[in-house]
C-alpha cells in the first residue's frame, strides 16, 4: 500500500458533555479498503459525518489527497473526489430513478446556472447515469420514480450515484444495513469489484461483510480508536474481542 | 403533448383566455373584462411563486411584497411626473428583485416553519414601511392618474389592449417557467427540494441556486404588481398585506404545484369562485327563504373554506391533478 490519501489527525467532537469523537487518528492508504466497526453509540456515524462535511470537529484535522479539509463545505469535498454515500437512504424519491443519478453526474458536470435547455434530453447527464445504472444492475428500472424500488435497489441507486462522478474515495455508511442476505451477498460482490478501482471507507454493521472485504480495520469504541490493522491483527486482539466482538461474533468472523 | 383529457382541457383553458374579450365584447359584459384582467395578472403572481413553492419546496408566506413593491414602483414615479413605462417597469422588476435578493439572502439559511416566519416578517415590514410613507398617501394609498406611457400603437387605457398586454406576459411567464424547471437549473432546485443535504453531499451549492430561483420568482411577481397598479389605477399598502399572500398560496395549491399551468387554473378557479358563490348561495336559499337569501351571500368563505379543504385532504396535486388521473381512469 502506498501514499495515505486520508489523513485524519487529533480529531474530536463532542455534544454537550457526550465525547463522540476522541481524539482519532486515522490513516487510509490509497486503494485500501479500510473498515471501520465498533458497537452502537461508538461514534462510527459521527466520524464519517465530519470527515463528510457535514458535521464540524471542534478541534483536529483531516486531510484529502494532500489538501486540508477541516473546514471544507460538503460539496466542495465531493468535487475533490471524496464521495459519501448514506446510512439512512438519501435519495431524491420523488424524482426517476434516471434523474437521481443524472444529478450526481450534474454535480460533477461544472455549474448549473444553465436556465435553458431540458436537462432530461441532454446526453452528456443521461448516458453517463445509465452506464452506471448498468454497473450497478439496475438499467431497467431507470424510468420508475425511486419511490417505487425496493430498499435493496436504493442503496444500488446510492452507489451509482457515488461512482459517477469518478470519486478517488467513498465514503460507506452501513451500505448493508436493511439488506436481507441475498441483497447483502450482491452488495459485498458490488464493493468487492469497486475495491479495485477506488479507496474506499466503510463503516459497517455486518461482521460477516467487513472481514470479507477489509484490508485494514479500525475499531472504535466510545469515540476512541482501540485497534487499528489487518483483519487477522484485528480478529486475534484480544482488547477488541473483549470490548466488541463477543464471543459468537468472534467465532463468527473467525471463519470467514 | 398527447391528447389526454388534462392537456386538452388546458388547452382549452389557455384557448378560452385568448377568446374572452371577444366574448366580453359580443355581450357587451364590460365587467367580464374586468374580472378577468384580474384573474390573468393574479395568475402572474401565482405562477411566480409555484417557481419556488411548487417547484422549489420554499414556502414563501411573504410573496405579496412583490406585488406592493411593483405596484408602488409605478405608482410613485407617476406620483413624481414619470409616466414612462420604459423607466417604470424596469424600475419596479429591479426594486422587487433587489428585494428578493435581500430577504432570501437572509431566508434561505433557515428551514420550514422559520423560513415562512421570517419571509413574512419581511413582508409585513416592508408594508408597514410602505403604509408610513406620507408622500405617497401612506395607509389611503395611491392614486395613479395616468398609467404607463409606451410607444405609439400601445396604450393601455385600452381595455382589450391591456388585457392581452397581461395574457401575452402571462403566457410569457408560463413558457419560461417551463423552460427554466426543465433546465439544469431547474434540477437543482427540484433536487434541494426533494433532499438538500443529499444535493450538497454529492456536490451542490444549493443555497445560491435557491437564491437565484428566489429573486427570478420575486421579479416576475413585481411584474405583476406594475400590472395590477396599471390595472386598477391605483396602490394602496393593502395589497401586499399578508393575506394576499395566502390567496396566492391557495391558488398555488388549489390549482396543483407539480405544474406550470396548476397556478392559472388555482386563480381562475379561486376567483371565479369568490364572484360567483355569493349568487349561488342566494340562488341555492332563495327556494326556502325568498329575499331574505340575498343577505346570506356575504358568507360565501363558508363555502370556500370546505371547498379548499377537500382539494387540499383528497387531490394532493390540486385540481390539475384530478385532472391528470382523469387520464388514468380513461385509459387503463
Amino acid at each position: 500500500m502506498s501514499e495515505t490519501l486520508l489523513q485524519v489527525e487529533n480529531l474530536a467532537k463532542r455534544f454537550e458533555g457526550i465525547v463522540a469523537t476522541d481524539h482519532i487518528m486515522l490513516n487510509v492508504a490509497a486503494g485500501e479498503l479500510h473498515a471501520i466497526i465498533g458497537p452502537n453509540g461508538a461514534g462510527k456515524t459521527t466520524l464519517i459525518a465530519q470527515l463528510g462535511g457535514q458535521l464540524t470537529p471542534d478541534s483536529g484535522r483531516i486531510r484529502f489527497d494532500g489538501h486540508d479539509i477541516t473546514a471544507l463545505p460538503m460539496y466542495r469535498r465531493s468535487r475533490l473526489g471524496l464521495a459519501r454515500s448514506f446510512q439512512i437512504t438519501s435519495l431524491f424519491l420523488d424524482l426517476s430513478v434516471l434523474d437521481n443519478v443524472a444529478l450526481a453526474v450534474q454535480a460533477h458536470a461544472g455549474h448549473s446556472f444553465r436556465f435553458w435547455r431540458d436537462a432530461r434530453q441532454e446526453a452528456e447527464l443521461r448516458e453517463p447515469a445509465r452506464a452506471a445504472l448498468e454497473r450497478v444492475g439496475l438499467n431497467d428500472r431507470a424510468d420508475l420514480p425511486a419511490s417505487a424500488l425496493s430498499h435493496g435497489e436504493h442503496r444500488q441507486i446510492e452507489l451509482a450515484m457515488a461512482l459517477v462522478g469518478s470519486p478517488r474515495m467513498l465514503l460507506l455508511d452501513e451500505p448493508m444495513a436493511g439488506l436481507g442476505p441475498e441483497e447483502s451477498a450482491r452488495m459485498v460482490e458490488m464493493l468487492r469489484a469497486l475495491k479495485k478501482e477506488l479507496t474506499i471507507l466503510l463503516v459497517e454493521h455486518d461482521m460477516e461483510a467487513v472481514f470479507a472485504l477489509a484490508d485494514r480495520i479500525t475499531v472504535l469504541v466510545y469515540g476512541r480508536v482501540i485497534a487499528s490493522g489487518a483483519p487477522a491483527e484485528i480478529r486475534a486482539n484480544a482488547a477488541v474481542r473483549e470490548a466488541y466482538l463477543g464471543e459468537a461474533e468472534g467465532e463468527g468472523a473467525g471463519h470467514v | 403533448m398527447s391528447t389526454t383529457p388534462r392537456n386538452i382541457l388546458v388547452v382549452a383553458l389557455l384557448a378560452a383566455l385568448v377568446l374572452l374579450p371577444v366574448y366580453a365584447g359580443l355581450t357587451g359584459d364590460r365587467f367580464m373584462l374586468t374580472l378577468f384582467t384580474r384573474i390573468v395578472i393574479l395568475a402572474l403572481a401565482a405562477v411566480s411563486l409555484n417557481l419556488i413553492l411548487g417547484y422549489g419546496g420554499m414556502m414563501s408566506f411573504g410573496h405579496a411584497a412583490y406585488l406592493g413593491i411593483g405596484g408602488y414602483a409605478v405608482g410613485m414615479l407617476a406620483h413624481e411626473g414619470i409616466y414612462t413605462g420604459f423607466v417604470q417597469w424596469p424600475v419596479a422588476l429591479a426594486a422587487s428583485a433587489l428585494f428578493a435578493l435581500v430577504i432570501g439572502a437572509l431566508s434561505l439559511r433557515t428551514r420550514g416553519v422559520y423560513f415562512i416566519m421570517i419571509t413574512l416578517a419581511f413582508a409585513q415590514m416592508a408594508y408597514y414601511g410602505i403604509a408610513g410613507l406620507a408622500r405617497y398617501g401612506g395607509d389611503d394609498g395611491l392614486t395613479i392618474y395616468k398609467r404607463s406611457q409606451f410607444f405609439a400603437p400601445i396604450d393601455l387605457s385600452n381595455k382589450v389592449q391591456f388585457y392581452y398586454l397581461c395574457l401575452a406576459l402571462l403566457y410569457g411567464s408560463i413558457y419560461l417557467v417551463w423552460r427554466l424547471v426543465n433546465s439544469r437549473f431547474g434540477m437543482v432546485i427540484q433536487g434541494s427540494r426533494s433532499n438538500d443535504l443529499r444535493m450538497r453531499a454529492i456536490g451542490f451549492p444549493t443555497y445560491r441556486y435557491r437564491l437565484v430561483c428566489f429573486v427570478i420568482a420575486g421579479t416576475l411577481c413585481g411584474l405583476s404588481g406594475a400590472l395590477i397598479a396599471n390595472h386598477t389605477d391605483f396602490v394602496s399598502p393593502a395589497m401586499m398585506y399578508w393575506t394576499r399572500s395566502g390567496d396566492l398560496i391557495i391558488m398555488v395549491v388549489l390549482g396543483g404545484m407539480g405544474s406550470v399551468v396548476g397556478p392559472v387554473i388555482g386563480a381562475v378557479a379561486l376567483l371565479v369562485l369568490e364572484e360567483a358563490l355569493p349568487s349561488v348561495i342566494t340562488f341555492v336559499l332563495h327556494p326556502f327563504m325568498g329575499e331574505k337569501a340575498a343577505g346570506y351571500g356575504e358568507f360565501w368563505q363558508i363555502v370556500l373554506g370546505p371547498l379548499l379543504l377537500l382539494v387540499v385532504l383528497f387531490a394532493r396535486g390540486g385540481i390539475d391533478g384530478l385532472l391528470a388521473k382523469l387520464r388514468a381512469k380513461a385509459v387503463p
